[in-house]
This record gives C-alpha cells, sequence and structure tokens, in this order.
C-alpha cells in the first residue's frame, strides 16, 4: 500500500476558492428555521394582542376628542381615557420589555451553545467553509433576522402608545416607554441576542447560556433608565418656572443671591423645612417655585426636552448596535481561540 | 513526489497545568493507513484534533498536506475528520446532512454518498438521530468521504460499534484507502482491529510519542525471544523493550532483526503488531522512533525496562 502515495497539488492550493456564503446562507436557514419560526409565532401573538388592543385605544380617544362640548355630561362619562387604558398600556409594556430579551437569549443563547453541547462543532468546524466564516455566517443573518423583527413589532407598539402621549400621559422620554418604541426597540433586540450568542460560546450549554444571556440583558437594561440616558445630551437649565410640554425634568435645585440654597424640592421631603418655612400655603395654582421666587430665590431646573426624543432613540440605537457588532466580532474570534 | 500528510515538530498541547501531549515530533508520509494507538488519556484526541485545527497547540508546530498549517483553508479542504461519537445534527434527516456537508465544501460527490447509503439501507428520508450507532458512523464515515479528501482522520471510530458494523465499517475504510489512495489516520484503543489495516503505527503514552514507523519496518526489528525465565536478566546483546514472565519462561520483546545471533537456549519468534504494541504500552518508558520518512533520525532512547511478572 506504500506505493499509494496522493501527489500533492499546492498549485491548486493556492488557487483555492473559498465555498461561497449563499450555501452558508442555506445552512443558517436549515439549522434555525424552527427557532426563527418560534420568534414569529410568539411576536405573532404578542402584535395581535397590540393591534386588537390597540385599535380599542384608539377609537376611545378618537371619540373622546370629538366629544362635544368637552364639558358635557356624556363626555364627561365618556372622558378619563387614560384611567380607562393605563392597565392596557402596563400589560402591553411589560410584554414588550420581555420580548427582546427572551428572543435573543433563546435565538442567540443555542448557537453556539448546542454545537458545543452536542459536539457537533467537531463537524462543523472541521468541514471546508472554516470555523470563523461559519460563525459569521450563523450569526449576522441570525441578528438582521431578529432585529427585523423586532423593528415590525416597534413599529406596531409605537402606533400603540401613541393615544397616551396625544392624552398627556407623559415624557416620551421617561424610562418605562421610551426603550419600546423607535429604533431603540429592535436595537435592543439585537444586543439580546449578541449577548446570549457569546454567552453560548462561552458556557457552552444551551440553558445556562440563556440564563446568564437573560440576566445579563436585563442588568444592562436597567442602565440607561436609572442613569445612562438622561446623559445623552448636555440637560438644558432654565430659571424658568414653566418648562416645555412633556419636557423630561433631570434635577431643580435652587439659588439665592448667586450662592446654591438646596435641591431639587419635588423629589424629597429633606427640604420640607424650608419650603413650610417661607410657602406654607403654596396653592395649586401657584407653584413651589413661583411662591420661593417672591422670597428672592431662583429656581434652577435641568431637563430634556421632548423634542429630543429621536436624537437620543439614534443615540441608544448607535451605541447598542456598536455594543453588539463589539460582542459578534469578539464571538468571532473567539471561535477561532476555542480549544476543541 | 512525496508528502507527509502531517508533520509536527515540538507540538505540545496544555491544558491548564497538564500537558496532554508534549514535545511531539513526527512525520508520517501519505498513502498510509497509520494508527495512532495508546491508553486512555495518552493525548490521542489531543493529536488528532490539534492536526484537524479544531486546537491551538501550546507548544510547536503542526503541518498537514505537505505543508499546510493544521487549520488553514487549504487544510480543511483536503482533510475529512470524523470525530469520536460521530457527532450529528440529530433532528436533521440524512438527506439534510448531505445537503449540509455538500453546502459546506468545495467538493462533494452526492452520488457516491448516495450510492454508499443505499447500499448499506440507510434511508435518506430518516432522522440522524433515529439511526442506529453503526449507521450514524457509516453516515459520517459517507459523508467524509464524499468530501474526496485526501486524509481521512477518524477519532475511536469504531468504539461504540458492535462487532458486524465495526468490521464493515474498516472495510470501507481499507476500500477508501486502497482503490482512492486517501491517506487515512485512525486512533482505536481495539488492537486486533488495526492488524489488519494499519501499516504505520504511531504510539502515544502519557502525552509522548513512543513508537512511530511503518509496520513492516517496525515488525521487522522486533523479535520476541522464548528462553528460561531465570536468564532473561543475562540477555543484553539488543535493546529489550517488555519482560514477560511466566512460571518457569520469559518473553522478552527485544529490538532487533532475523539476522541477529540468538543466545543457545532461547528461541525467536517474529511478532505481530498487538505484540509489539501491547509491550511498549506496557513500558511506557521504552521508545522507538526510526526516524520520519524523510530520514530524520532520532535517537533511540535505551535502558532496561521495568520487569513486569505475571
Amino acid at each position: 500500500m506504500t506505493a499509494l502515495t496522493v501527489p500533492a497539488r499546492p498549485e491548486e492550493n493556492a488557487a483555492l476558492r473559498p465555498v461561497p456564503w449563499r450555501r452558508m446562507a442555506w445552512v443558517t436557514w436549515r439549522q434555525h428555521r424552527a427557532a426563527l419560526g418560534a420568534v414569529v409565532v410568539v411576536l405573532g401573538g404578542l402584535a395581535a394582542y397590540l393591534w386588537r388592543t390597540g385599535l380599542g385605544i384608539h377609537q376611545a380617544w378618537v371619540a373622546d376628542v370629538v366629544c362635544h362640548p368637552a364639558s358635557s355630561a356624556a363626555c364627561q362619562q365618556a372622558g378619563g381615557f387614560l384611567t380607562r387604558y393605563v392597565p392596557s398600556e402596563v400589560t402591553a409594556g411589560i410584554l414588550l420589555q420581555l420580548a427582546p430579551a427572551l428572543i435573543g437569549a433563546f435565538v442567540g443563547g443555542p448557537v453556539l451553545a448546542r454545537e458545543l453541547e452536542t459536539g457537533t462543532f467537531r463537524y462543523a468546524w472541521t468541514q471546508g467553509f472554516g470555523r470563523q466564516r461559519w460563525t459569521l455566517g450563523k450569526l449576522v443573518p441570525l441578528a438582521g433576522a431578529v432585529t427585523a423583527l423586532a423593528g415590525a413589532i416597534s413599529a406596531l407598539s409605537s402606533w400603540f402608545f401613541q393615544p397616551f402621549f396625544d392624552a398627556g400621559f407623559g415624557t416620551p422620554l421617561a424610562p418605562a416607554l421610551f426603550d419600546l418604541r423607535g429604533v431603540a426597540y429592535p436595537a435592543w433586540a439585537l444586543a439580546a441576542f449578541s449577548i446570549g450568542a457569546l454567552a453560548g460560546l462561552l458556557i457552552r450549554r444551551v440553558v445556562p447560556a440563556i440564563v446568564a444571556a437573560l440576566a445579563v440583558y436585563f442588568g444592562l437594561a436597567l442602565l440607561p433608565g436609572l442613569w445612562l440616558r438622561q446623559h445623552y445630551l448636555a440637560p438644558v437649565l432654565t430659571t424658568s418656572n414653566t418648562l416645555p410640554n412633556y419636557a423630561w425634568t433631570i434635577s431643580q435645585w435652587y439659588t439665592k443671591g448667586g450662592k446654591f440654597a438646596f435641591t431639587g424640592v419635588q423629589k424629597s421631603g429633606t427640604n420640607a423645612g424650608i419650603e413650610q418655612y417661607w410657602c406654607p400655603h403654596a396653592s395649586p395654582s401657584e407653584t413651589l417655585g413661583q411662591c420661593l421666587s417672591q422670597h428672592g430665590y431662583t429656581q434652577w431646573t435641568a431637563y430634556q426636552p421632548a423634542t429630543r426624543f429621536w436624537p437620543f432613540q439614534w443615540i441608544e440605537a448607535g451605541w447598542l448596535v456598536a455594543l453588539s457588532a463589539l460582542l459578534i466580532a469578539a464571538t468571532v474570534w473567539l471561535v477561532r481561540r476555542r480549544a476543541a | 513526489m512525496n508528502m507527509n500528510v502531517i508533520e509536527t515538530t515540538g507540538l505540545g498541547k496544555r491544558f491548564g497545568n497538564t500537558w496532554a501531549l508534549r514535545e511531539c515530533t513526527l512525520a508520517i508520509p501519505a498513502g498510509h493507513v497509520a494508527a495512532l494507538v495508546g491508553p486512555n488519556g495518552a493525548g490521542k484526541t489531543t493529536l488528532l484534533n490539534l492536526a484537524v485545527g479544531l486546537a491551538e497547540p501550546s507548544a510547536g508546530t503542526a503541518t498537514v498536506l505537505g505543508g499546510h498549517p493544521a487549520g488553514s483553508p487549504a487544510a480543511l479542504d483536503g482533510i475529512a475528520f470524523v470525530a469520536q461519537d460521530t457527532p450529528l445534527y440529530k433532528n436533521l434527516s440524512v438527506a439534510d446532512m448531505l445537503h449540509l456537508t455538500r453546502n459546506l465544501n468545495r467538493h462533494f460527490d452526492q452520488g457516491l454518498a448516495q450510492a454508499r447509503l443505499a447500499e448499506l439501507g440507510i434511508p435518506l428520508k430518516r432522522k440522524a438521530g433515529k439511526l442506529s450507532g453503526g449507521q450514524q458512523a457509516q453516515l459520517a464515515l459517507s459523508m467524509a468521504l464524499a468530501r474526496r479528501p485526501r486524509l481521512l482522520v477518524l477519532d475511536e471510530p469504531v468504539a461504540m460499534l458492535d462487532p458486524v458494523a465495526r468490521h464493515d465499517f474498516m472495510a470501507t475504510v481499507l476500500t477508501a484507502a486502497v482503490d482512492d489512495g486517501v491517506s487515512v489516520l485512525l486512533s482505536s484503543h481495539v488492537l486486533a482491529e488495526l492488524e489488519r489495516v494499519a501499516d504505520y503505527l504511531i504510539l502515544l503514552s502519557r502525552g509522548r510519542v513512543q513508537v512511530v514507523g511503518e509496520v513492516d519496518d517496525l515488525l521487522a526489528t522486533h523479535l520476541m525471544l522464548t528462553g528460561p525465565a531465570a536468564e532473561a536478566d543475562r540477555y543484553t546483546e539488543r535493546p529489550v523493550v517488555h519482560v514477560r514472565r511466566a512460571e518457569a519462561q520469559a518473553h522478552l520483546l527485544v529490538r532487533a532483526t532475523a539476522d541477529d545471533p540468538v543466545p543457545p537456549g532461547w528461541e525467536a519468534h517474529p511478532v505481530g503488531l498487538e505484540e509489539l504494541a501491547l509491550g511498549y504500552l506496557r513500558e511506557p518508558g521504552a521508545a522507538s522512533m526510526p526516524g520520519p520518512a524523510r530520514g530524520r533520525a532520532l535517537p533511540l532512547e535505551t535502558g532496561r525496562p521495568s520487569e513486569v511478572t505475571r
């Protein structure tokens, strides 16, 4: 048998053309179509809920707006739009908040973890396609699909919540709803997917990877609302007692004679002494700020105007997309280094 | 032109503080069915993983198919690997597994794969996870061979198979080697199975290469001497690999050729591959490395081996 030698053909190897990407696309589709189908079913259910409930809310809001005269008994009875529909808003908010986390973790987590857990990576990574290209060929289309589906939900959710803002529900920058609309929402889904994929590679087990991805995602999701988002752009400072509509107040403080006096009266009760001293009878018609200004205090307010909704959306989506790209790049790089 | 399908220099792999493989220098010429033998934990799988590019070396280098770095595109293209327990996507049908493999490689002989599976009676529509162990191994092997590789690497391919499936599997491997000129590197601890197919032996022990060379050369340079147990210690003419005592008789595996003189009172027998491998496996300190085919001679480790009595 020693006579049977295979001739080396280096010239053929030099011209080695890689296996085309479109063939990998089929592989990714074949292996993940079930997961994507499940996502479509879950999001379809959510969309159906938003659509059905949203139609009722929109009709009620239109009826509220056209009711004339507004002071009539019939209008008063039909009114109270917000009190009637805030429970639906809360339910939709919770469902929308959970969806990107679950989709990202359940689609992203298993992509690599299942291969590593069942040993099939030994098959996949030794085929001619190459393991890093294979990883890219899986993660990029799946990330795109997850983002696109979340984008569709985001469009629906923007429509769903619109009557609430029209009815004076509050600032569109408020943490509870800001990231459920616009471009931020699909960006969060993308981030959840990327976290899941990297967790799967590092943990190498499907279920622990999903749990870890959810934990990391929710930790990250708390960050902007609590601390980060108010710093996206420098807040506007004003000494006026009236803020533009739907502004997001960040902080408030008072000065007297050019010197700092005390901080935000509206949030805490710690300054009750001073307020009580100067303005014991601040009435609803006269705000505390107006009352205090009569005693020589200047009220300073730092706020984010509601017109910054879209700049903030793009900033949030921007850093999330950058973070996701970084996580996916790290995953592809680590796949090369990952020992068998 | 002759080439080495695998060539390693000072190759080592460390997991934490433990070296799974160390100072591994060898060259396996093309055209062989090479058997990688060793006890559990000797580093067989580690060496194979390094050769197919699944693992990265901690030390040294590994090249394949005449100088391509292990794991490089050219290496992946020319090597088909069937891992231990033949991992397959259990929820995919056999046809989908073929489609997957065809899409992931530059070459894939769909006709060959389908003909082989038809011959084996493996239905294309069945889910891979529903096949028997032997059928799963045959499917993995069929897919590997349909890639028309120049080197086929098999990690413990028959460990989980029953004797019939084991025989069929090895027959397929041997046919591919003989008919298509595919070089084969397979690890196994079923020594009897290897005796029929292997013509090149690499024996690993405790992460080091103990024996490497063509089986014919190894068998021609080893003898089994049988003689009185009392005189076993006095035999010093040729290096002794292993001493086995049975009652009054001693069996010495020695490094000698048929031309070497046999001491009076002793009988010389040729050794088989299994006997030779067992002798070395029982003496992890002994080594025989005639050197790679290119003639790089490695020093022979000599030294009186410890005695094993039975």
